[in-house]
C-alpha cells in the first residue's frame, strides 16, 4: 500500500495534515463537530476575535454571486474574554489543533490581544487578520500599506513572546502583494495566510440600491480561486522558505492541489463549508488520493511544485 | 456549564424525491429521509444544495418542514412546500421522482408548545403557512383550541391543503385584493379575531413585515407570540453569521443567528424597528 506523509509545518509547529478551516467560516468549531471529528482537521482557524464584544453589521449581510458570495459580517464576535472563557477550553478539551485569528481597530489592540494569548495553552499559532475588508473605513485595512502592516506585526511580536508562530493574513486588494509580504516577512512573521476576501458590491436592480446593508462586502468562493493561486505563486516565488496557508475558493482536492503547487504549505477551507459542512474532509481525502496518484510520498514535496524547472 | 449541542440532530443525507406535485403556485415535494423524520419538530427547517457539484450556486437553500412522517410506506419522509420564485427554488421544483438531493436537517429551533391547554392562534402569510399545519395538529392533540388565519396577496397564493384543516377549530382567510375571505392585510383582521377567540398565544410564520405587524399587536394585547423569521442564510448550520436578527440585549442590541437561535423566536425579544436598529448599531 502506498503511504503518504501528510504532515506539514508552520514555523515550529507541526500539523498532522494540511487541511485547515478558514477564519470566519467555521465559527468556533462546535457547529461543525456534529458533522465530522474536528481532530481530523490539520487545524481549526477560529473567527477573528477582537478585544471587546462586537455586534457586527446590519442585515442583509450576504449576497450570492456566480460561483461566489459577498459577505459583510463586520467581525461580529464575543470579544476576547468570553472567547478565552468558553470557546478555547472547549476546543482544547476536544484535542483540536487551534490557530487563533485576531483583529483590531488599532495597533494597540493587536498588542492587547497578543498579550492575552501568550498565557493560553493549547494554541498552535496566531493568525493576524490585518486584511478584513468589512470595516467602516478602508484606511483601516492595515494590509493595504507596508508600514501599517509592519506596525501591527511588531506589536504582536513584542507581546506574544515565546514560540507561538505568527501568521499574517494579507489582502489581495493591493497593487503589489509581494511588497506587503516582504514588509511582514522582514518584521519576523513565521507564515503568511493568502488570501482574504476581495472587496465587491452587488446592486439589486429591482430596488436599484446596493444589496448589502454595508453596501460593500468581501467576495469569496470559487470565483476568487485564480486570484488566490496568483497571489500564492507570486509570494512563494519571492519567499520560498516562508510557509503559506492558502485559501480562496477551495472546494475539492483538485483545488487544494492547485494552491499547493503554487506554494501553499496548508490550505484553509472557507465558503465551501457553507455549501457542504463536510467540505474540509472531502478535500482532505481527495487531495491525499491526488498526491498518491502523482507519486508523492511526502506532502511537502508538492509545495510550490509549479515553480520547479521554470 | 454544559453547552447545549448545536445542530444536535442534524445529518447530511442524499434524499430521494418520492413525490412532486404542483399545488397552485406552489410545489408540494416529499423526500425520503429515513430516521431524520423522527427528529423533526414543527418549526424546524432543512437546507438543500442546489444543482450538481459543479453548480455556480454554491450555497444551500433553507426550507421550513411542512410535515415529517416518521414511519410511512417509504420509511421516514419530509414534506416541503416550495414557491419557485428564485433560481434555487426553481431548480428544486423541477426535480422529478427518483432523483436525489443533498439535504441537511433537521435544523433550527421548533415551536414551543404551552404546558397547559391554551387558545392558540396560528397566523401564516403566503407559503409561510406551511409549518403551521403540523403545529396545529400537535396543539390540538395537547387539547388546545387552534384558530388559523391565512393571508396572501390573492386567493391563489393561500396555501391551505384540505388535510391540514382537520386540526383547526376555525379558519379565516384574508387577501390583499379581496379575492377570498376578508379584504385587506392579514394584520388588520387580527385584533378583532384575538378578541373573538380569546387568544392566549400566537404563532406566526411569513414575511418579516407581517411578523413585525403581528408582534406589535401581540404586545398591545400582552400575549405570547412565537414567530418563525426569514433571513437569508448562507450555511444554515451556524458557521457564517449572515442570517442574524437584532434582539434586545442588556441596554443595547445583539445579533443572533436565525439558523441556530431561530427560525422560531420569541417575537418580543426581536427589535423590529429598522431605525432603532440602525441607531443602536451606530451608538
Ligand atoms: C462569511 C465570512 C466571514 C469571514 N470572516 C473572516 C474573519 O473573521 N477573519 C478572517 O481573517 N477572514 C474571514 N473571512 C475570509 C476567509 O477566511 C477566507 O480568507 C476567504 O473567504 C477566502 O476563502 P474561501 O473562498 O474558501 O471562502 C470570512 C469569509 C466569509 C465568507
Ligand atoms: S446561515 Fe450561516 S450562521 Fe446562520
Amino acid at each position: 500500500m502506498t503511504t503518504l506523509d501528510y504532515s506539514t509545518k508552520i514555523g515550529s509547529k507541526r500539523f498532522s495534515n494540511p487541511i485547515f478551516t478558514a477564519s470566519g467560516c467555521a465559527s468556533s468549531g462546535q457547529e461543525l463537530s456534529q458533522f465530522f471529528p474536528l481532530t481530523d482537521l490539520g487545524a481549526i482557524v477560529t473567527k477573528s476575535i477582537m478585544t471587546k464584544p462586537r455586534t457586527g453589521r446590519n442585515t442583509p449581510r450576504m449576497a450570492e454571486t456566480p460561483s461566489g458570495m459577498l459577505n459583510s459580517i463586520g467581525l461580529q464576535g464575543p470579544g476576547i474574554d468570553a472567547f478565552l472563557e468558553n470557546d478555547i477550553p472547549w476546543l482544547v478539551d476536544q484535542k483540536v489543533k487551534v490557530i487563533v485569528s485576531i483583529a483590531g481597530e488599532t495597533v494597540e489592540e493587536y498588542g492587547v490581544l497578543s498579550r492575552r494569548l501568550r498565557a493560553v495553552s493549547g494554541i498552535s499559532a496566531v493568525e493576524v487578520n490585518i486584511s478584513c475588508p468589512n470595516v467602516e473605513n478602508r484606511g483601516q485595512v492595515f494590509a493595504c500599506h507596508p508600514d501599517t502592516s509592519v506596525a501591527v506585526i511588531e506589536a504582536v511580536r513584542r507581546n506574544i513572546g515565546g514560540e507561538l508562530p505568527i501568521v499574517a493574513k494579507l489582502s489581495p486588494d493591493v497593487t503589489d502583494i509581494v511588497e506587503i509580504a516582504k514588509s511582514v516577512v522582514n518584521a519576523g512573521v513565521d507564515g503568511l495566510a493568502l488570501i482574504n476576501t476581495l472587496l465587491g458590491m452587488v446592486i439589486d436592480v429591482n430596488t436599484m440600491k446596493p444589496k448589502l446593508a454595508g453596501k460593500t462586502g468581501g467576495l469569496s468562493g470559487p470565483a476568487i480561486r485564480p486570484v488566490a493561486v496568483r497571489a500564492i505563486y507570486q509570494v512563494h516565488q519571492a519567499f520560498p522558505n516562508i510557509p503559506i496557508v492558502g485559501m480562496g475558493g477551495v472546494s475539492t482536492g483538485r483545488d487544494a492541489l492547485e494552491l499547493i503547487l503554487a506554494g501553499a504549505s496548508a490550505v484553509s477551507i472557507g465558503t465551501a463549508s457553507f455549501g457542504n459542512p463536510n467540505a474540509a474532509m472531502l478535500v482532505k481525502n481527495q487531495l491525499s488520493d491526488l498526491l498518491i496518484e502523482r507519486g508523492f510520498k511526502d506532502f511537502r514535496d508538492a509545495i510550490g511544485f509549479a515553480h520547479r524547472g521554470v | 456549564m454544559i453547552p447545549h449541542r448545536i445542530n444536535k440532530s442534524a445529518v447530511q443525507i442524499s434524499a430521494e424525491v418520492i413525490s412532486n406535485k404542483k399545488f397552485g403556485p406552489y410545489h408540494h415535494m416529499v423526500f425520503a429521509v429515513g430516521e431524520m423524520a423522527a427528529n423533526s419538530r414543527p418549526g424546524n427547517f432543512v437546507a438543500i444544495a442546489i444543482g450538481d457539484s459543479q453548480s455556480a450556486h454554491i450555497l444551500r437553500r433553507a426550507f421550513a418542514v411542512y410535515r415529517a412522517i416518521d414511519k410511512g410506506p417509504m420509511g421516514g419522509s419530509i414534506e416541503l412546500v416550495i414557491a419557485p420564485h428564485g433560481q434555487g427554488s426553481t431548480w428544486l421544483c423541477s426535480r422529478t421522482v427518483g432523483e436525489f438531493v443533498d439535504l441537511i436537517g433537521p435544523l433550527g429551533t421548533a415551536f414551543g408548545v404551552p404546558s397547559s391547554n391554551a387558545n392558540a392562534m396560528l397566523i401564516g402569510g403566503g407559503y409561510g403557512s406551511a409549518p403551521l399545519f403540523a403545529l396545529a395538529e400537535l396543539l390540538k392533540n395537547r387539547g388546545c383550541r387552534v384558530d388559523m388565519v391565512l393571508g396572501a396577496s390573492t386567493a391563489a397564493k393561500i396555501f391551505a391543503p384540505l388535510e391540514g384543516k382537520r386540526s383547526v377549530s376555525s379558519l379565516t382567510l384574508t387577501t390583499d385584493d379581496g379575492s377570498a375571505g376578508i379584504h385587506g392585510q392579514i394584520s388588520e383582521a387580527i385584533p378583532r379575531l384575538i378578541r373573538e377567540y380569546k387568544t392566549e398565544v400566537i404563532y406566526s410564520c411569513g414575511p418579516m413585515g407581517m411578523l413585525s405587524a403581528i408582534a406589535k399587536i401581540a404586545e398591545d394585547f400582552d400575549i405570547a407570540h412565537q414567530c418563525s423569521v426569514e433571513e437569508s442564510m448562507a450555511c444554515g448550520i451556524g458557521v457564517c453569521m449572515t442570517c442574524v436578527v437584532p434582539i434586545k440585549y442588556e441596554s443595547g442590541i445583539k445579533m443572533v443567528r436565525t439558523c441556530i437561535d431561530g427560525p422560531v423566536m420569541d417575537a418580543a425579544e426581536i427589535i423590529w424597528d429598522k431605525k432603532t436598529v440602525t441607531d443602536l448599531l451606530h451608538s
